[in-house]
């Protein structure tokens, strides 16, 4: 019987089975911030047991509160920092260098087809679109992650979706997304993998795939995954030059992380977005999704563009094509965080940054920032925010707030009027 | 080993999120036991005053999806730190499930049915639950009423209650 590529990955990294349905695999890559790591650490000492399972395998960030709010954001750093230290863990990105982790962790080449990854954070997802599998924990399974480089897990069970049509204009992977999601639910892939596959993921670059496997967490899904192709070689093409000889040669190695014709799926789902229009959530759950044009005029306080879903050079090159000559409402605050430094720079030498501070944006540091509701455009109750980040629970942009997540090219659209609208690339 | 042992807090609702167990503001401390005052805070749900609502109780009862949102582990560690060891629910989030085990806690499943007749039953009665590990058993009590329901337990997830939690698991094991 054929095997998905969840299943592949799995197989290939199984250490014990200490009961029917968990496996411990062995971990390629723990990656760590400043949110979940640091009680880790003081449980680890607390413990006797401070120790790491392979420092050059571990990389930490400090992003979610950078700079340092107050006394106790700045001891989470602190003890994060003093740890990567202690430890020698080489890739540490501290301020000046951090960025926000599924953005900086992919950009510097730490996720690779077939690897086994975890991470205090629910949207380590992201970096399935790789091809890798990669799963948040939580702090206890981190810990040791941390003390012994393996997971437990139970074996997965996969979902496919392939995603057919042709995409029109001004709909872009995060409306995907939000289709998905709004259509499974927030638990209709709970304990699952969900593969993503089909002609309009072939045709998405990795940022985009990183969009779609980011948010698989919001349908309950442990991962999200695409196959790893030639888009996944030529992205990481700079990291694995010296490892293969030609593009092609690292495809044929990748190629094995791909399912097989006849490997069981727990269900097989066609998702076609011929027509398909922008997408936005309209409640407190991440499924509930109707099309922006069902929302048009609602009124909003601030928007907000960055995050692990959308804070990608793609993103803000869309969003900025949509500012372009146009100012940001009166009523309305605009944010933009572009999620890495190399992000930053890049829209800065692109010309990006201007049409953003011309549009009357505030440009934040690389951070999750307000995406948490932490720092940098806490929402005031009542408020409401049009938001590329990934989550609208109550409270989550700050007490009271409402959260309507949606594509940059809505964001901005929504930033020019004042209220919710579609962009003008979406022309249906 | 803790004991799941202890009287009944009634969460009449699905999906209750992370969040509202613990919000997202108290993701800055850096020790589990600051948490404590602080459980339930944000909780949606009519009626519910998470200071007088959790007093003296130990056991959660509540509908599907428990624990869904973020994978702050922060969220077990709340409950834990005010005594709380034994959650039973129709379905609970993966990550929420694991890290209550991870921790040496018990997160029970127990089928739509049984829990709505749970609900009808106990639902606004002193109910008090006590834990037969052995046997996979909830003895379930109120007034003089007594109900026996069976759980699904792994031996894997028996053992993590048995060591504590999966540190001291894994460490003496790989
Ligand atoms: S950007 Fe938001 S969702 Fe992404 S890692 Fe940061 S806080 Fe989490």
């Amino acid at each position: 019987m054929g095997k998905t590529i969840a299943e592949k990955i799995f197989d290939s990294h199984q250490i014990d089975n200490p009961s029917e349905d968990i496996h411990v695999i062995r971990l390629d890559a723990v990656f760590c911030h400043e949110i979940t790591t640091p009680i880790a650490i003081n449980d680890l000492i607390g413990r006797g047991k401070d120790r790491v399972f392979d420092s050059s395998k571990i990389k930490a960030v400090i992003d979610h509160v950078t700079p340092a709010k107050d006394s106790k954001t700045a001891m989470q750093g602190k003890i994060l920092r003093d740890w990567a230290r202690r430890h020698d863990i080489r890739n540490f990105f501290d301020i000046g260098r951090n960025g926000v982790c599924h953005a900086i962790f992919p950009e510097k080449g730490f996720a690779r087809p077939g690897y086994t990854i975890i991470m205090g954070d629910s949207h380590t997802c992201t970096y399935g679109a790789f091809g890798a599998f990669a799963a948040g924990v939580g702090t206890t399974a981190l810990e040791v992650g941390i003390l012994k480089g393996v997971c437990a897990f139970r074996y997965p069970k996969t979902i496919q979706i392939q995603i057919t049509g042709r995409v029109p204009d001004g709909v872009f992977s995060k409306d995907i997304i939000l289709s998905i999601i709004g259509r499974l639910g927030v638990n209709g892939a709970t304990n699952k993998i969900i593969e993503f596959t089909g002609p309009v993921v072939e045709k998405m670059s990795m940022e985009a795939r990183m969009t779609l496997c980011n948010m698989a967490i919001e349908a309950g899904a442990t991962c999200g995954i695409c196959y790893p192709d030639m888009t996944t070689v030529e992205y990481l093409w700079e990291f694995i030059k010296n490892e293969y000889t030609s593009q092609e040669t690292a495809l044929k190695a990748y190629e094995i992380y791909v399912s097989d014709p006849d490997a069981q799926y727990d269900d097989l789902i066609e998702h076609d977005v011929g027509n398909l229009s922008p997408q936005i959530t309209f409640g407190y759950k991440p499924d509930h999704v109707r099309p922006v044009k069902d929302m048009e005029g609602v009124k909003i306080d601030q928007v907000y563009i960055g995050s692990c879903t959308n804070g990608r050079i793609e993103d803000l090159r869309v969003a900025a094509q949509v500012l372009k000559n146009n100012a940001v409402h009166e009523s309305v605050r605009g944010i933009v965080s572009p999620a890495t430094p190399t992000v930053y720079l890049r829209a800065l030498e692109e010309g990006l940054i201007q049409i953003f501070m011309d549009a009357g944006f505030c440009v934040t540091n690389p951070t999750c920032g307000a995406c948490l509701g932490m720092s940098n455009g806490v929402l005031a109750e009542g408020e409401v925010c049009a938001s590329t980040t990934n989550r609208n629970f109550n409270g989550r942009m700050g007490k009271g707030g409402m959260v309507h997540l949606m594509s940059p090219a809505t964001a901005a659209a929504t930033a020019i009027a004042g209220h919710i609208t579609n962009s003008k690339l979406f022309k249906g | 080993m803790k004991k799941f042992n202890g009287k009944v807090l009634f969460l009449d609702r699905s999906d209750i999120n992370t969040d509202e167990i613990i919000p997202a503001k108290y993701l800055t401390e850096v020790s589990k036991k600051a948490l404590k005052p602080y459980l339930l805070e944000d909780l949606n749900l009519e009626g519910f005053n998470p200071q007088i609502d959790t007093r003296c109780k130990s056991v959660i009862i509540t509908r599907a999806n428990f624990g869904c949102g973020s994978s702050r582990e922060h969220a077990p560690w709340a409950l834990e730190v005010n005594g709380f060891f034994l959650v039973i629910a129709q379905s609970f989030a993966r990550i929420f499930r694991q890290n209550m085990f991870n921790c040496g806690m018990l997160a029970a499943e127990l089928p739509d049915k049984t829990i709505n007749y749970i609900f009808n039953t106990f639902s606004g009665k002193e109910t008090f639950i006590e834990t037969i590990l052995e046997k996979k058993e909830f003895i379930i009590k109120a007034d003089d009423l007594i109900e026996k329901v069976n759980f699904v337990l792994s031996d894997f997830d028996l053992s993590l209650l048995k060591s504590g939690g999966w540190v001291e698991y894994a460490d003496s094991k790989y």
